[in-house]
């Protein structure tokens, strides 16, 4: 476990600007990398296995779904991706630091299952609250703000309280959120989870388009087996208890380009049966 | 809607015409003391047609689909002038002792009369005790809830001290006050600090507390530093709680201001005069005192409550009135 001292690892040089330019798909240039990572919380009935033997390398520039029922420690993977939980065992590694150091170089652009937008801030204050804390002069914190409000179509309501948008405009806000400091790794947890099905599929359609054009790596969890494989380059399928890794699904022959029709493809369709018995496997394994 | 209007326009003017007329006329010599049934049935004409007039000016006031500061406040404006004028034609009519119970003209007289005594008594009691005494109790519980958040050593054993604290009642903590800083206003103010101490500490902790855990995360992926959280999420989050506080605070500081002076003051104050008046069973002044300690409340409270909604209008429980 690499919870070195945060100082001795921030004299590793940076390598996540060579390693974001190129895309390359070669796992060398990992940008996450996990090797027999676990966790166990000690609780009173005993300890509980939330990971246990997770090996994962993610490459710069993909989009990797992790899939799977309540409980089976596809948030609490992110969490530690984050540096929000730490591990028990097992090495884990972002853009070569250690998670710990990777969160304070402020790597990572985390959107959590609620919007989590601050309600005594404007919808552009709460955009700009990761630059103001990291210091960004005013005059390219309010272009920054404007251009990725634009980006999620909520140029319009930039002097909103959250309070006043809908459910899925205050996603989006999130989304914008942390996108606008640029970082080039999200981490998404269930963020449509709590939106219906429609205004679902409208923000899938954007956060592709969005991957595409800006070519960041995204870990991104969920529960839909549709949503997973229409947006990602690669689904993890995952178990409970222990939490675990039963089967990674490449999606990428989907291509990168992918309307909303592609889903009644047969390729699709393959794809998404494959994760489904992946899930069911895993079930049954638990009973 | 207009007939409706008109209604109410007339009852409204026909309270206060009849309040005031009835009023005059308790004072005539052939009323005062020995009111025959005229009179009292004349009252109770006065009262329904308020009632009548309170209901349909309420009425209306609901139907606004934007609420006008006027209409709301008419409503509480018409019962308290039916208040007072059945207090006095009651006091007048039935000749009820000034000393039980005089009536609010003789109040408003004596109010007009000893306005330069009021004055000195609002400044010993209100302007030097109870404001400075609610700026030292409030900052100082503020920052204790601060420290104590911060220094688990400080929750774990200041707390109790300060919930223990806050239990001593006021006449007793009052003369030992008094012992320690004086008979004039600083042991007034030392009163009010360890009355507001309290709640503020308990507000602002539990407002402190009141975070999500999403929301605290966020900042933890910005990596930002204990200062940084504080002022960026806690204390917004904290600031309805805190407001509650500085509302409890208000009037409590007020009470606190005038109690204390009871034991052991120099020869002015509110709380001085009230006790030496009512000694001396001129219950007029203390009536008057007490208008002006309700005035003077009142008030700070709003102040404070009209800061509050320019502060918090975002928390669920102001977003209607935005």
């Amino acid at each position: 476990m690499p919870r070195a001292s945060a100082a001795a690892l921030r004299t590793v040089p940076p390598t996540d600007a060579d390693a974001t330019e190129d895309r390359a798909p070669e796992p060398a240039r990992a940008v996450v990398s996990v090797s027999d990572l676990s966790l166990t919380y000690e609780t009173a009935d005993g300890p509980v296995y939330a990971l246990s033997g997770v090996d994962l390398a993610i490459a710069a520039g993909e989009f990797v779904s992790f899939i799977g029922p309540s409980g089976c420690g596809k948030t609490t993977l992110l969490r530690c991706v984050a540096d929000l939980e730490q591990p028990t065992g097992g090495e884990l590694w972002v853009n070569g630091v250690s998670a710990e150091a990777a969160r304070l170089r402020r790597d990572y652009g985390f959107v959590f299952q609620a919007p989590a937008l601050y309600p005594w801030r404007t919808i552009e204050r709460n955009v700009a609250l990761p630059l103001e804390i990291f210091g960004v002069p005013k005059a390219e914190r309010r272009e920054r703000v404007r251009r990725y409000l634009d980006l999620v179509h909520l140029g319009g309501f930039a002097k909103k309280f959250p309070w006043q948008l809908s459910g899925g405009m205050q996603s989006r806000a999130s989304i914008a959120r942390a996108l606008c400091f640029d970082p080039q790794l999200l981490l998404m947890d269930e963020p449509f989870g709590a939106l219906d099905e429609i205004v679902r599929d409208h923000l899938n359609e954007q956060l592709l388009s969005l991957w595409r054009e800006t070519g960041k790596t995204v870990l991104f969890v969920t529960h839909s087996i549709p949503e997973a494989v229409y947006l990602s380059s690669r689904v993890v399928v995952m178990s409970p208890r222990p939490g675990r890794i039963i089967d990674v699904v490449d999606c990428s022959r989907l291509g990168r380009q992918r309307p909303l029709e592609i889903r009644e493809s047969p390729e699709f369709l393959a794809i998404a049966h494959r994760v489904r018995e992946g899930l069911r496997a895993g079930h049954a394994y638990d009973e | 809607m207009s007939r409706q209007v008109n209604r109410t326009i007339i009852l409204s003017v026909a309270t206060v015409a009849g309040g005031l007329g009835l009023s005059a006329l308790a004072h005539s010599p052939d009323i005062a003391g020995q009111a025959g049934s005229g009179f009292w049935l004349g009252t109770l004409l006065l009262w329904l047609a308020a009632t009548l007039a309170a209901r349909d000016l309420a009425g209306l006031a609901a139907q606004q689909r934007k609420p006008s500061g006027l209409l709301a406040l008419a409503v509480p404006l018409l019962v308290g002038f039916l208040l007072v004028v059945l207090w006095e034609l009651i006091t007048v009519g039935a000749g009820v002792p000034a000393v039980l119970m005089p009536p609010p003209s003789m109040v408003a007289a004596r109010f007009g009369g000893a306005l330069p005594v009021l004055a000195a008594d609002f400044v010993q009691t209100f302007v030097k005790s109870a404001l400075p005494g609610y700026a030292i109790g409030c900052a100082a519980g503020f920052g204790t809830a601060v420290l104590a958040d911060r220094v688990p050593f400080l929750r774990r054993g200041l707390l109790p001290v300060a919930n223990f604290a806050s239990a001593l009642p006021i006449i007793g903590i009052a003369p030992i006050m008094v012992m320690w800083f004086g008979f004039d206003w600083p042991s007034k103010a030392a009163v009010v600090a360890v009355m507001t101490f309290f709640p503020m500490l308990v507000q602002t902790g539990a407002g402190l507390a009141a975070t999500g855990r999403i929301e605290r995360d966020l900042m933890r992926t910005y990596a930002a530093g204990y200062l940084t959280t504080l002022v960026c999420l806690r204390l917004p989050q904290a600031l309805p709680f805190i407001f509650t506080a500085l509302k409890i605070n208000a009037t409590l500081a007020l009470i606190g201001a005038i109690v204390a002076e009871f034991f052991g003051t120099p020869i002015v104050g509110m709380g001085f005069r009230i006790s030496i008046e009512a000694a001396r069973l001129s219950l007029d002044m203390v009536w008057a005192e007490i208008a002006l300690a309700a005035l003077a409340g009142s008030a700070f409270y709003g102040a404070i409550a009209l800061a509050e909604r320019a502060a918090t209008g975002w928390h669920p429980s102001m977003r209607a009135a935005r």
